[in-house]
């Protein structure tokens, strides 16, 4: 399959708009103005394009929420805070096609009537947000933004916010806050940020795979992308694989794709010969999967059926030789340093199962701890304003019950089950 | 005090926005490029800039942990990702050989203030893990002799 959202992944001039151009960029964008706001909303609701974030929202649906009322200020704002442990694929196409996301996101501003949009790029991404701030300047300098573009009537400017330092604005409502300038804390929803959003003013935030996604499907046609993956599901997706398998990386491939292919065709399997353990499918809030599900097909609703999460597409494997308590300790200490605090349940119960499995993974563990750690999941689950919390149960709750043994070996014998 | 530097970059910064407590997160980025950690004083500072309370300032420098707040670091920040891809592929070594090379432990700096040893969650860096970010630099597919011959090189 030919790379779209990754084409110049491996292309070190790629992210200049003159390479851009000859690759036939900011054509999407003429053909836009040549057709209503309303027939690109139309587009994107015909090509299933579900968001690539997490959520898998579908994008053309959530840009028809913005009223039509003219006189109300819109905001376009891309979640380039990419930080779901395990996901780096909006960094490569940040850094290697930043004119891809800058266009789409001018055509969602032209489809939703926004005057402005927002790149928040999280603050670890110095080299990205340069890139992106160089080729945002680029496209000012030649007419693709500001003031009536390409002679349309359209005008659209474009800004780049560094966050510093927080997982939680991730979440589109903290995301906002960020933006305004206060501490990263989700709202409660409703009201949902297409009625009330930044500056309480109709916003749309998208993901930045998914805003790169746009070109193609009004340059290529909605037939192109519908022809990938299953029907309620299509396109390309970047899968981001690390861990340990042979060759880590970034892979575009169609949406449905196994995890199988993935690992073993793709990636070339299992670093050093080694035997699979488990793979996370979506990132570190993903129930992770065992090798009965292998053949799953990589998608939003076939994940979601098996019981995890597609996710942002970040898999990472973990061959026999990883201890399931450690894996579960590193990804649950994360998500307890990551709680923004604002919701009890999640604050302290986060802090509390870490505790639990530091103590088991170095030698101490109780003998009713995972009875413990099961009901401290219970209490946080489902209640807390934004998902944080859901998905740090998830993923322990998957550790547990399918390495539940090894739980148990660790605290009777105060020592792995695995020889690493 | 910002230097005059700073106070034209906190104006630039103040354009982007329809009012100006949107330009804090990046107004204390930029005071904070001064010396690498940003104080009571710089927050204050920022404050008027903006024409904002101080505590506004100071409850976004005490909320994102990228903010170094009354806490000066070494000339060479390393922070080294602990998250689970990098911990799959080896980063206990990394920090282990980081703490022997430099003689202290993670969280403190070198006599010389030459480094600061911290470790990071997740920096999106997972298909080159292990890795580590130097200051505002990313460095990738580490290995324990790799990151000695870094440490090296940083004066």
């Amino acid at each position: 399959m030919e790379n779209v959202l990754l084409k110049n992944i491996n292309n070190p001039g790629g992210h200049t708009l003159k390479n851009y151009l000859a690759g036939g960029g900011y054509e999407a964008l003429k053909k836009t103005f040549k057709v209503t706001p309303d027939d690109i909303i139309q587009t994107m609701k015909d090509s299933h394009l579900r968001g690539r974030g997490g959520a898998g929202f579908p994008a053309g649906l959530k840009w028809s929420f913005i009223p039509k009322d003219p006189t109300v200020d819109k905001y376009v704002c891309c979640n380039a805070d990419e930080g779901e442990p395990g996901t780096f694929k909006d960094r490569g196409i940040i850094e290697y096609d930043p004119h891809l996301l800058i266009e789409g996101m001018i055509i969602a501003g032209y489809a939703i009537g926004a005057a402005t949009s927002y790149i928040y790029i999280r603050g670890e991404f110095e080299f990205g947000a340069k890139r992106l701030e160089a080729a945002i300047a680029e496209a000012y300098d030649k007419g693709y933004l500001g003031k009536d573009i390409l002679g349309s009537g359209f005008t659209h400017d474009m800004y780049v916010h560094r966050g510093f330092g927080a997982y939680i604005c991730g979440e589109e409502t903290a995301l906002l806050e960020s933006i305004e300038g206060y501490r990263g804390q989700p709202k409660k929803k409703p009201p949902f940020p297409a009625l009330s959003g930044l500056y309480s003013k109709p916003t749309i935030i998208n993901n930045v795979e998914t805003l790169a996604c746009v070109p193609p499907i009004i340059a290529k046609g909605v037939e192109w992308f519908t022809s990938m993956g299953p029907e309620k599901s299509p396109g390309p997706k970047i899968f981001c694989v690390s861990g340990h398998v042979e060759k880590p990386g970034l892979y575009e491939l169609p949406m449905g794709t196994t995890l199988r292919e993935i690992i073993f065709d793709h990636c070339g399997g299992i670093k050093d010969g080694k035997n699979f353990k488990a793979v996370i499918p979506g990132g570190v809030s993903a129930p992770l999967f065992k090798e009965d599900n292998l053949d799953i097909s990589m998608d939003f609703d076939s994940v979601m059926a098996a019981g995890s999460m597609l996710g942002s597409g970040a898999v990472i494997v973990m061959d026999e030789t990883t201890c399931m308590v450690k894996s579960a300790y590193i990804v649950n200490r994360f998500f307890s340093h990551e709680s923004c605090g604002k919701c009890t349940p999640c604050r302290e119960g986060t802090i509390w199962a870490t505790k639990v499995l530091r103590r088991i993974e170095y030698g101490a563990g109780r003998p009713d701890d995972i009875e413990l750690l099961e009901s401290i999941c219970d209490k946080i689950f489902g209640r807390t304003f934004c998902a944080l919390g859901d998905g740090a149960v998830m993923a322990l709750r998957a550790f547990i019950n399918n390495f539940r043994e090894e739980f148990k070996y660790h605290i009777e014998n105060k020592k792995c089950m695995v020889q690493a | 005090m910002l230097t005059d530097k700073t106070l034209e970059e906190i104006e630039r910064i103040k354009k982007k926005y329809p009012n100006t407590k949107s330009a804090c997160m990046e107004a204390l980025q930029a005071a904070q490029r001064e010396k690498g950690h940003v104080t009571e004083c710089d927050m204050r500072a920022v404050a008027e800039a903006l024409d904002i309370e101080p505590v506004e300032v100071q409850e976004v420098g005490g909320f994102y942990t990228m903010y170094n707040v009354e806490k000066p670091k070494g000339r060479h920040h390393v922070q080294v990702c602990r998250n689970l891809s990098c911990s799959l592929l080896g980063a206990e070594h990394i920090i282990l050989a980081i703490e022997q090379e430099l003689g202290i432990k993670t969280g403190e700096t070198t006599e010389d203030d030459r480094i600061t040893l911290s470790t990071a969650e997740c920096l999106g860096s997972c298909g080159t893990a292990p890795m580590m970010q130097i200051n505002d630099e990313f460095h990738e597919d580490l290995t324990v002799d790799k990151v000695s011959d870094i440490l090296k090189g940083l004066k």
